[in-house]
């Protein structure tokens, strides 16, 4: 949808000066700075407490700032393009409101962290694409496949509906203190992945998935800190997830 | 700039896109451009289910499925091509189960199905529960579930690699009939780095989604601005049907975010201000499930005849209180959440305030039903493909039904990556790639970046704005001549000031800035010919009516419109109706 900064969503809401300070870079460098050197730039606009920040940022490059560079796409929480760091939390800008923020202080908007920044709010997502190409995130079977479906109870299919829904924006990986610090570490998204086939009844690959989790660069690496969990625009409950896969280790049941 | 050669080239990583990745890579060596990350496609954003007559639940065939199909499309529909849409629905299902579709099961372990806007039981009786569903989160799953599959065949993704040209051999207007005109590969901007590339490919398919930025209000992502659609009209391939887009009757009110119609499929009522259920008066047999060409205008009349709920009396209500929390968990618990983000409504005690939202263009590039581009009514460019909502077959007619569109990705997107891979096979070599292919594109960013500090004085946001302004106002659920005009006025002059459009990024690398600028031109391409064929067609049909033309015209209407792009402006012309079983018939629900 459209920026809704001229016309109000539902009755009148009062348009409030808003402040945004943006942690910019640009690989080819700017009059003032650097190629690649990090710069605080702050922003004033006119805008809407029922405005998404991502709005606040589209009005920004429309009306002030053009080559203000950031990702996005659905507008409404499902794509997973904008996972940036807002008011030092992990959110999406448009899923976060302003009515949300305390507008009387500057908004602070930075990339998500531990990716390498490749312009102003735009990080490398490859590392953690790859992150989850690791874990094999496909069904595996055996034998052959039925003529109709393969049968899965209601239960079965609940068990793991939660980590169904992950967008795969990476608002929980980059907001973990150990993918942040260690190079290695899968982190929460790729474990929340598979999970979603650990627990599927109808899955095969379960002891394979759960042997590459087992790895050094696995769940153990997890030290339970919640910032994932707190992170996560799709209200998925990781960290329970990511224990989960911990107690099948341990126990060696699913 | 760097050169590529490949067998099949893909453009778009949404669902159609990597339906067909998954078939072509299989049998040729291919490789997927998209301007996105594959799984932020739109695919995703889809929400209530994927059609397909299994019977799980309840008596079902796919016969009842092509009928409603060709009806909810106003007899439009090809019909050849809606028997291969419904007939091969079940398969479809069935593969997407069988790569790890987490869809919702019925208590002894089924796909379970719900039910869906225009899909009934036995020729109109009763709404029938057809539509496959995961949640209201449907699209999600299908994207995730082919994005797995791709890693899992390891398909080569080029991402965010922006295609901005097509090149033919030929040109497909000039030849004549029978002539041979072929693909000979794409051109694409890297985003990362403003790299220009050329693909050289022996089959080509286009995947690349919508146009639904062409509207203010709309269920769209930024994203969807008619890219391959508008590379295909200047490239010479004419845009067919394009005058009918579908208007989605619950948007988020002012936002136009979607609700899908499962709301509806589960019991959810449409209100207006006086709290009457308004539908029964539209659609007496169906009522809130009738097609959404009808919900949309009913609403919209609702509004203008001052039953609108509100301070300003401009929307209705999607009224869920009556059913159980716990349903509304279960079932809808997505849209559910945007009401409460966006608007501060909660469902289970509130109705949520809803108005039609541009959703989806029935029309698109016209293909065959192997998914083969049409240059002209009969003459197919060898090597071209398209598929999923930019492309044209025409299943979906002057209306879309509701889970069609996750079927007929599915369903075709399968059929062109098979039709491409074969092709490729059969032939030696794809046209040679002239050293020069690349120079429209090159001319294209060299000039806009020409734009930063210079003399231009149109911002690229404001020409948007007032495009997306003037289709809502004047292209929407009502138009007449007199607001097509004023449209068609609107966007010739927005035409001229895209011409002196300056940007402000003077970076190569993920100029943004830049990719805005050459989306809006697709969007005004593709502006042009919504609105002159709107104009053309007097009558009401589907998603498009006319308030000066308010009846179906079979004598003049009953055929594909087909645009080509000429020097002079939008050239229309038509093309006949594939009708196999179903006479057109007043269309009542």
């Amino acid at each position: 949808m459209t920026a809704t900064v001229e016309t109000p969503a539902v009755g009148e809401v009062a348009s409030i000066q808003v402040k945004l300070r943006i942690l910019r870079s640009n690989p080819e460098g700017t009059a003032d700075h650097a190629p690649g050197e990090a710069y605080w730039q702050e922003f004033e606009i006119e805008a809407h407490a029922t405005d998404r920040v991502l709005d606040a940022l589209h009005k920004i490059k429309w009306e002030q700032d053009g080559s203000l560079a950031f990702r996005r796409s659905c507008a409404h929480g499902v794509c997973g393009s904008d996972a940036m760091r807002i008011n030092a939390r992990n959110r999406l800008a448009c899923k976060t409101l302003l009515k949300d923020l305390n507008p009387a202080k500057p908004i602070i908007v930075e990339p998500i962290k531990g990716l390498p920044v490749e312009k102003d709010l735009i990080v490398d997502m490859e590392p953690f694409f790859a992150s989850y190409r690791e874990i094999m995130p496909f069904l595996m079977t055996t034998g052959n496949a039925p003529t109709r479906e393969r049968l899965q109870s209601p239960e079965e299919r609940q068990r793991f509906d939660d980590t169904t829904k992950c967008i795969m924006c990476a608002a929980c990986t980059t907001s973990c203190p150990v993918f942040w610090t260690d190079g290695q570490y899968f982190g929460p998204q790729a474990i929340v992945g598979a999970h979603r086939f650990i627990f599927d009844s109808r899955d095969e690959g379960q002891w394979d998935r759960l042997e590459i989790l087992n790895d050094k660069a696995g769940v153990w690496k997890c030290r339970t800190a919640f910032n994932c969990t707190e992170a996560c625009p799709r209200g998925i409950e990781v960290t329970k997830a990511i224990s989960e896969v911990k107690k099948a280790l341990t126990t060696g049941e699913i | 700039m760097t050169h590529h050669e490949y067998d099949v080239v893909i453009v778009g990583a949404g669902g159609a896109g990597m339906r067909a990745a998954l078939e072509s890579s299989q049998r040729a060596r291919t490789a997927v451009l998209t301007k996105l990350y594959p799984t932020r496609s739109h695919t995703g954003a889809a929400q209530g289910g994927m059609a397909a007559a299994l019977a799980n639940v309840e008596d079902d065939s796919a016969e009842w499925h092509v009928f409603d199909t060709i009806k909810g499309g106003d007899y439009l529909v090809d019909q050849d091509a809606a028997e291969i849409l419904c007939n091969e629905a079940i398969d479809a299902v069935l593969d997407l189960e069988k790569m790890g579709l987490p869809f919702n099961r019925t208590p002894d372990g089924k796909v379970d199905q719900r039910r869906f806007g225009g899909h009934t039981r036995n020729h109109g009786e009763a709404a029938v529960r057809r539509a496959c569903y995961s949640a209201d989160r449907t699209g999600h799953m299908i994207l995730q579930t082919l994005y797995q599959q791709c890693i899992k065949q390891e398909v080569e993704f080029f991402n965010e690699y922006y295609v901005l040209d097509l090149i033919l051999d030929g040109d497909p207007q000039q030849a004549g009939p029978g002539e041979e005109v072929a693909v000979a590969g794409v051109v694409a901007l890297e985003l990362s780095t403003g790299e220009v590339h050329t693909f050289r490919a022996k089959s080509v398919i286009f995947a690349t989604g919508g146009a639904g930025k062409i509207f203010k209000t709309t269920s769209n992502a930024h994203t969807l601005t008619g890219d391959g659609m508008g590379i295909a009209l200047t490239a010479g391939l004419p845009l067919e049907d394009m005058e009918f887009f579908q208007f989605h009757p619950t948007g988020l009110a002012g936002l136009g975010i979607l609700l899908s119609e499962a709301a509806r499929g589960e019991g959810g009522i449409l209100r207006n201000s006086e709290g009457e259920r308004f539908m029964e008066r539209y659609a007496p047999t169906i009522k809130d499930l009738a097609p959404r060409d009808m919900v949309a205008r009913a609403m919209a009349n609702e509004v203008r005849e001052g039953r609108g709920a509100g301070p300003h009396k401009d929307y209705v209500l999607l009224d869920l209180t009556h059913l159980e929390p716990a349903h509304i968990d279960e079932k809808l618990p997505d849209i559910t959440e945007f009401a409460r983000t966006y608007l501060g409504v909660e469902p289970y005690t509130e109705p949520v305030p809803v108005y039609p939202t541009a959703h989806y263009a029935m029309g698109g590039i016209p293909t065959t039903v192997k998914g083969e581009v049409l240059r002209n009514n009969t003459d197919v460019v060898k090597g071209l493909y398209a598929a999923g909502e930019c492309a044209c077959v025409s299943v979906h007619g002057a209306n879309r039904l509701g889970t069609n569109s996750l079927l007929d990705i599915n369903v075709f997107g399968r059929r062109a990556g098979i039709a491409a891979a074969e092709y490729a096979a059969s032939v030696e070599a794809a046209p040679v790639l002239r050293d020069d292919a690349a120079a429209r594109v090159e001319g294209i960013v060299t000039r806009l970046l020409g734009t930063v500090g210079g003399e231009g004085t149109a911002r690229v946001a404001d020409v948007r704005k007032a495009l997306q302004e003037t289709m809502d106002r004047n292209v929407q659920v009502f138009r007449d001549a007199a607001s097509l005009e004023e449209a068609r006025g609107v966007v010739a002059e927005l035409k001229k000031r895209y011409e002196s459009v300056a940007i402000h990024d003077r970076g190569r690398r993920f100029n943004t800035d830049l990719l805005e600028a050459i989306e809006l031109g697709f969007l005004l391409e593709i502006a042009e010919v919504v609105v002159e064929g709107a104009l053309a067609r007097e009558e009401s049909r589907g998603g498009h009516y006319r308030e000066d033309f308010p009846t179906r015209d079979d004598e003049r209407f009953l055929h594909h419109t087909m645009a080509y792009a000429t020097p002079d402006g939008v050239r229309l012309d038509t093309k006949p109706v594939v009708i196999t079983k179903y006479q057109p018939m007043e269309r009542k629900y």
